[in-house]
Formats: structure tokens, sequence, C-alpha cells
């Protein structure tokens, strides 16, 4: 079975959860997001089709969107919040750091297709900020000097992917 | 006596490993003495996260900080004698409290929109009816729509999203309208940086949200509603949408709510991370599955709103007061607060201060009393600077106006704004002129594109801004700031653009010396700006500790123990992390401001 079938068939059962009614065109694009990390070509088309609007315009929710990308991510999207209370605290050194460790730019996926950087606007988590979510997990008051030991976990963490549950993971807070 | 013990399990102090620590008391509260054995519950956030996982005892109302697992133990052979001491909170006398009335972060508060979180199972329908929950729906229900609507024009409750519109006359004008069909949605696209009160409260207290909501429906008239949740919010849409559901199986919402007659159902939206879907016109259009753009509002949402009918759209917070005030009567509500603002506020108090979290008070405290009495002052002996409230539509308030009484229309008096609540604290190793850049940057990243006053404005104010951050800036760029400023105010769509000029204006308005300076003598005084800034270590004041060193992350800081250290200036990334570490005040930015510690020692 080819890999494009595949993908179509599974675009398919996302569809059948939902009413062909165009309002439903977000909340689509949103599981097709999460189920393969970025939307096709492909995807946009069976997803225009079955909601009856223009390509086109479907096209236009998904580059509008920042939870919606056109290109693929890495396994471990790390998020670097820049929110006020996280710039103010130093968000962009943690930033740069994360960057200077991966040899990558936000935004930029690395070559083993392990890691994406992404600035997010605020996760309200302000109160511990500066915060780095790696993956599902959150870093409150990250410190220059902490990025890379956060890069460490998370490799190791998709090293034993699957395997043992490491989500519950603590993080202590850098006083 | 049985005993509580509250796990809180917001987003912060799970974050902080909460998790395990409610693991363990489930684990271990079994093993316990059969006599005292204890309750556990998982809370919402109680707002203090930087000090989490926060456990609070019942009823002896003792609550713990930073928790670890391995303090659960110690904590459970405690109950019912004296308080496990080193977890305790030390007030700023440095001595440690229990109860919440005696933590200074707490005591000042006034919990109405927070009433329920960080005491209630978000996820148990019966511990919000067992605090009152519903019962406003009832009373509402009890009383004709028009009655429920003069109960909220009496409370004087103004939308806590940010414009501050009042609730009372948005829901009358709605209900006027007649039509077959109405809607009334839910504001849960919280997107202003620094602000987290609407994720608080729909982590921990869900269905006070939703009885808002069916409140909002039976007064205007709608049968179907939504709730617009971004979705980065996880916890707060799983626990939105289980409330919907056990609220449904109680008879709060579908069919027949209370056998009053009336129907409403809602549905969840999730939002797809785009700042200007908080407007309500982008919002409409993102539920309808379109582009989240807004349109100009010719004709008003109460008229012509979601898929062309009758829409009243309120915030998170603002629902999360309609119960209380139905419960409690207009009348109550209205005597919080001041003359044209009433009730309290939730603020996101954060920055360099101290204490950080969520504060609930009375509108019109004072800046200083929330700055100072609640979150404790500036950290690490710095001076205060500012403060910026409003997200990206606000401006900062400086020093000076420390005292103003916070309301709607007092800051708006000052160039700023409420907006949804974010308090942020600067010091001064806060630049200026970076932190209108950060704003301008955000919104022109943000912005939809539709309108040109907008997104060409913001791309040129940017562009100038970056580049007096760098040093290339010009005196005269300063009219051309406040040139464009002044379009974009008046001529664009929405209020994204329209107040997109207040975090420059009120910087360019209170701080216009630090402009100068960047352009001029081509110096960041905060030492922020990294073109325009040195750090060098004071030879007198080092003691050659070697902290400086241990925590640059780019290695450009050399020396001997117990000799004064030098930084590699070629090295040197400027990210400010070695005056952060030194203890001894030794590091500044060239000519800019060094810590409170190494101003006395320069002063002698």
């Amino acid at each position: 079975m080819s890999l494009e079938h595949d993908e179509n068939r599974t675009v398919k059962n996302i569809l059948d959860n939902y009413p062909p009614e165009q309002r439903y065109s977000l909340a689509v694009l949103q599981e097709v997001q999460k189920e393969y990390g970025y939307i096709s070509p492909n995807h946009l088309m069976a997803i225009s089709t079955y909601f009856g609007v223009p390509v086109s315009e479907i096209f236009s929710i998904a580059t509008f969107y920042k939870a919606l990308s056109l290109e693929k991510k890495g396994k471990c999207v790390i998020k670097v919040c820049d929110g006020t209370a996280c710039h103010i605290r130093g968000s962009v050194n943690i930033l740069e750091e994360i960057k200077r460790a991966l040899k990558i730019r936000e935004g930029e996926t690395t070559p083993d297709g392990l890691f994406s950087i992404e600035i997010v606007n605020c996760v309200g988590s302000c109160a511990m900020a500066p915060v780095v979510i790696c993956g599902d997990e959150y870093h409150g008051n990250v410190q220059p000097g902490n990025a890379s030991d956060i890069i460490l976990n998370a490799k190791r963490s998709l090293a034993s992917a699957s395997g043992s549950q490491e989500s519950g993971k603590e993080v202590r807070l850098h006083e | 006596m049985s005993r509580q013990i509250l796990v809180c399990c917001g987003t912060g102090c799970l974050a902080n490993g909460s998790k395990a620590v409610l693991d363990r008391f489930r684990e271990k509260a079994g093993g316990t003495n059969a006599e005292i054995r204890p309750y556990v519950k998982k809370t919402g956030c109680n707002g203090f996260c930087e000090n989490g996982p926060m456990v609070t005892i019942l009823p002896d109302h003792i609550t713990y900080y930073k928790v670890r697992p391995d303090d659960v133990e110690d904590i459970l052979k405690s109950l019912g004698g004296a308080a496990v001491e080193r977890l305790l909170y030390k007030n700023d006398e440095g001595k440690p409290v229990c109860s919440r009335e005696e933590n200074p972060f707490y005591s000042p508060q006034q919990k109405i929109a927070l009433r329920n979180t960080g005491i209630v199972d978000p996820g148990s329908i019966d511990d919000y009816l067992e605090r009152g929950g519903y019962q406003g729906l009832k009373k509402a229900l009890s009383l004709s729509p028009e009655e429920v609507i003069g109960e909220i024009e009496l409370s004087g409750l103004r939308g806590r999203g940010g414009a501050g519109f009042p609730t009372g006359v948005k829901w009358r004008s709605c209900r006027e309208v007649s039509s077959d069909t109405k809607y009334m949605i839910c504001n849960g696209d919280e997107g202003d940086p620094g602000a987290f009160m609407d994720r608080s409260i729909m982590e921990g207290d869900p269905h006070s949200v939703l009885e808002g909501l069916i409140i909002g429906a039976y007064a205007i008239g709608a049968s179907r509603g939504f709730l617009y949740i971004r979705d980065e919010y996880g916890l707060a849409l799983s626990y939105v949408q289980a409330a919907m559901e056990e609220a449904k199986r109680s008879g709060y919402l579908g069919e027949n709510i209370l056998n009053s007659g009336f129907h409403f159902d809602c549905e969840i939206v999730r939002g797809g991370g785009a700042f200007v879907c908080g407007e309500s016109s982008a919002l409409m259009n993102s539920i309808e599955g379109k582009v989240g753009e807004p349109r100009a509002k010719y004709i008003r949402s109460v008229e012509k709103g979601l898929f062309g009918k009758p829409t009243v759209l309120n915030n998170v917070e603002t629902l999360a007061n309609i119960p209380y005030i139905l419960l409690h009567g207009g009348k109550e509500y209205s005597k919080l607060g001041t003359a044209t603002s009433k009730g309290t506020k939730v603020f996101s108090l954060v920055g360099k201060v101290k204490r950080t979290g969520l504060v609930e008070v009375p509108m019109g405290i004072t800046l200083r009393d929330l700055v100072f009495r609640i979150g404790g002052g500036i950290p690490k002996g710095r001076k205060f600077k500012a403060v910026q409230t409003g997200g990206p539509s606000g401006g900062c308030i400086p020093e000076s106006l420390m005292d103003l009484n916070i309301d709607f229309d007092s800051l708006k008096a000052n160039g700023s704004m409420m907006g949804s609540g974010g308090i942020i604290v600067m010091d001064d190793t806060t630049c200026m002129v970076e932190l209108a850049r950060y704003y301008v940057k955000f919104l022109s990243e943000e912005s939809c594109g539709k309108c040109t006053p907008c997104r060409e404005g913001l791309r040129c104010m940017l562009e100038i801004l970056t580049r007096i951050c760098e040093g290339n800036g010009a005196i005269s760029d300063l009219n051309l700031l406040e040139e464009l400023c002044d379009t974009a105010s008046k001529a664009s769509l929405c209020e994204l653009g329209k107040t997109a000029a207040n975090p420059v204006l009120s910087t360019l308005n209170y701080f216009r010396e630090e402009y100068i300076e960047h352009i001029v003598n081509k110096r960041c005084p905060a030492g922020v700006c990294p073109q325009l800034t040195t750090f060098r270590i004071s030879a007198d004041l080092c003691k050659g500790c070697g902290l400086c060193a241990k925590g640059c992350p780019v290695n450009a800081i050399k020396g001997e123990m117990k000799k004064p250290f030098l930084i590699h200036q070629e090295a040197c990334i400027k990210c400010g992390s070695c005056r952060e570490k030194c203890p001894f005040g030794a590091i500044a930015a060239d000519g800019g401001s060094a810590s409170a510690t190494e101003k006395e020692g320069s002063s002698c």
C-alpha cells in the first residue's frame, strides 16, 4: 500500500467524524495536524472536496492559524514561550541557547527530524517565566545554561519513546 | 476529625510535579491512622504557581508550598498536630505562616470569579454543587429574562475581556432583537501575553463558566452556544468538555433545563492559535470555519453576529461572575469596586516581582498595593521601573503613577488599558524601547493583514524601533513613530490595530529619555539591546566567587578564584545572565544601572 493511499484513508477516517459543514474545517485541519504533524497538499484537496469549499480557502485557513503547518515538524517540538513575562525574564537568551545547541533557527527542523524550534506567544504559565515546553513537558524558570539539559532529557525521552512513560517527569524549579 | 487534602493540579503545579505528589498522597493516605483518614482530592490552579506544587489541608487551613513526593509522609504524620514548618510560606519577616489569611499574597484578595478555583475538584459536579453551584441558574430561571438582565445591569459588571463594555447593556440589546435563532458565546481564546486568569478559571472551575453561559443564554433568548477555547489549553479543554457532559446528565444543560421549559445546548470550538481571534468578529468567523479576520462593525454582533444571527460574546471571567451576581444580587456586587468599574478583577501579576501569580482584588486597588504589598516588591534589590497593563493593546505606567486606583477608566485616561488584567512588572533591567519593539513585533506578526494601517503601519513601526534598538536610529524617527501611531489608531479596522499604538506612545510619553539615550548616546541604559550594551565586572566589587563564569552560557568569563574575573567582550553574547547571578552586584552594563548593592558600594 502506498504511503499516499494510507494518508488519504486516515484523512477520510477523520472527515467521517464530522458533518460536511464548513464550520468544521478548522477542527478537521487540527486533527490532521495532530495526526501527521503537518498538512499535505493531498490533505488540503481531500478536505476541500469534502466540505465543498474551494481549496484556496482551505489553504488560507491552513496558513492563517499558527497551530497548523504545511511543513512537517520534528518529533519533538521545542516551544520557547516569548510572552511578555517570559520576554522580560530573558526568554530570548534561552531561545538563542537552544538554537545554538540544535544548530537550527526558529521555525526549522533538525536534519534528523527529531527537533523543531518554535516561538510561542504566551502559554499562560507566566508565574514561572521563562517557560520552555518540550513535547508536552513544561519547564519553568529556565535559565541560561539549562537549555542543554532540556534537550538532553528530550533526546533520552525520544530514544526510549513508546517505552516507559516519562511524561510525569518532574522538573525542579531553578531558584 | 476527617481531613481533606487538596493538591493543586493546575498547569503550573503539574509542571512542577504535583501529579507525583497527588499519587503519593493517594497511595499513602489509606495507611494513615483510621481516625484521621484524609480525603485526597485534586483541585485547579491556586494562582501562586511559582511556589507549587501547593497542598492545602482542610479544615485546618494549612497550605504547604513546593511540596515534593518525599514530603508526603511528613504531612500525613502531622495531620491533627503541628504543621510541617519547612513547607510553610515565610512572610516578609521570614516567619512561617500556616493559613492563607496570614500569607501576604493571599490576605488582601477577595475572590468572586476565582471563588471555587483551587477548592473544588474541576472534574466533579458534586463538588461544585456543594459550593452553591447552579443555584445562580435556579434563581435566574425563577426570574424573567428581563429581570435577570436587570440584575446584571444593577451589578455594573463590565466585560473582563478588555474593552469593559457593560455586560447588562450588551445582553439587553441582544434580547431586544427579535430572531428565531440567537447565539451565546464564551470567549476562552485568552491571548494577551502575560495573562492567564481565563485558563485558570476554565481549568479550576469550569462549571461556573458554563453556568454563566447558560444564564446568559436564558437572558438573551439563545438556544445554542459555543465555547471558543485556545487549543493550547489542553487541561481547560478537557475539563470544560467533562463539565458540559456532567451538566447535561444532571439536567443543567440541554432540553428543558430544570423543568423550566428552557432549552440550551453548547459545544466547544478549539482555537487555531491566532491572537486576532480574541476579537469578537474574528472569533465568530473562526467558529464559522473561516479565516479569523475581523470585519467592520457597522452592524453590531448583538444584531448580526455568528452565522448572521444576534450573538452575545462574553469573556470567561465575565461569565464566572454571573452566577455569583444572580445568587447574591446585583446590588451586593456593585458595592465592590469604583464608581464606574464594579466588582473585583483578577490580575495576573508577573514579571520582575517577588510574588507572581493570579490575584483577585476589588477594582480601585492602587498599583502600589498590587506590586509592593501583594507582590512583595522587586526581587534582588533592584529598582522598580514601570508596569505594563493590558497586553499588547495596553501601555506602560511609570512609577509616578503608582498610586493610581486601577479601573477601566483610570488606566485608559493614562494611556494604557485594563485589557484582560495582565500586570507585568518591570525593573531597571527592562529596556522600554525594546519592550515597545517586542509588542509591535508581536502585533505585526498577529495582524491578520486585512487593513493597511495595521498591516503596513506596524511593519514600519517595527523597522524603526529595531533600528533604534540597534543603535541606528535618528531623532526624527520619534516623530515618524508618533505619526504612524496616529494613523494606525485612527484608521485601523479592529481594536488590534486601533490600540497597537499604545505600547509605543506610552513608552515614548513616559520614557522618552531612554529612546534618546539609544539614539544619541548609542547606549541601552537597561543593558538589554545587545548592540548597545557592554557588561563589565567591577574589579573593586568582584570577590572572585566564579558564579558568573559558571553561569555564562558561552564561557566568555575567565578568572582565578578569589581574584576579579574578566568578561571577554568578543565572546560575550550580552545575555546578562552574569549580572543576574552575581551576588555582589559587581557586574553592570556600561554606564547602565548596576544593582542596588553596587550603588550602595559606589556611593561611599
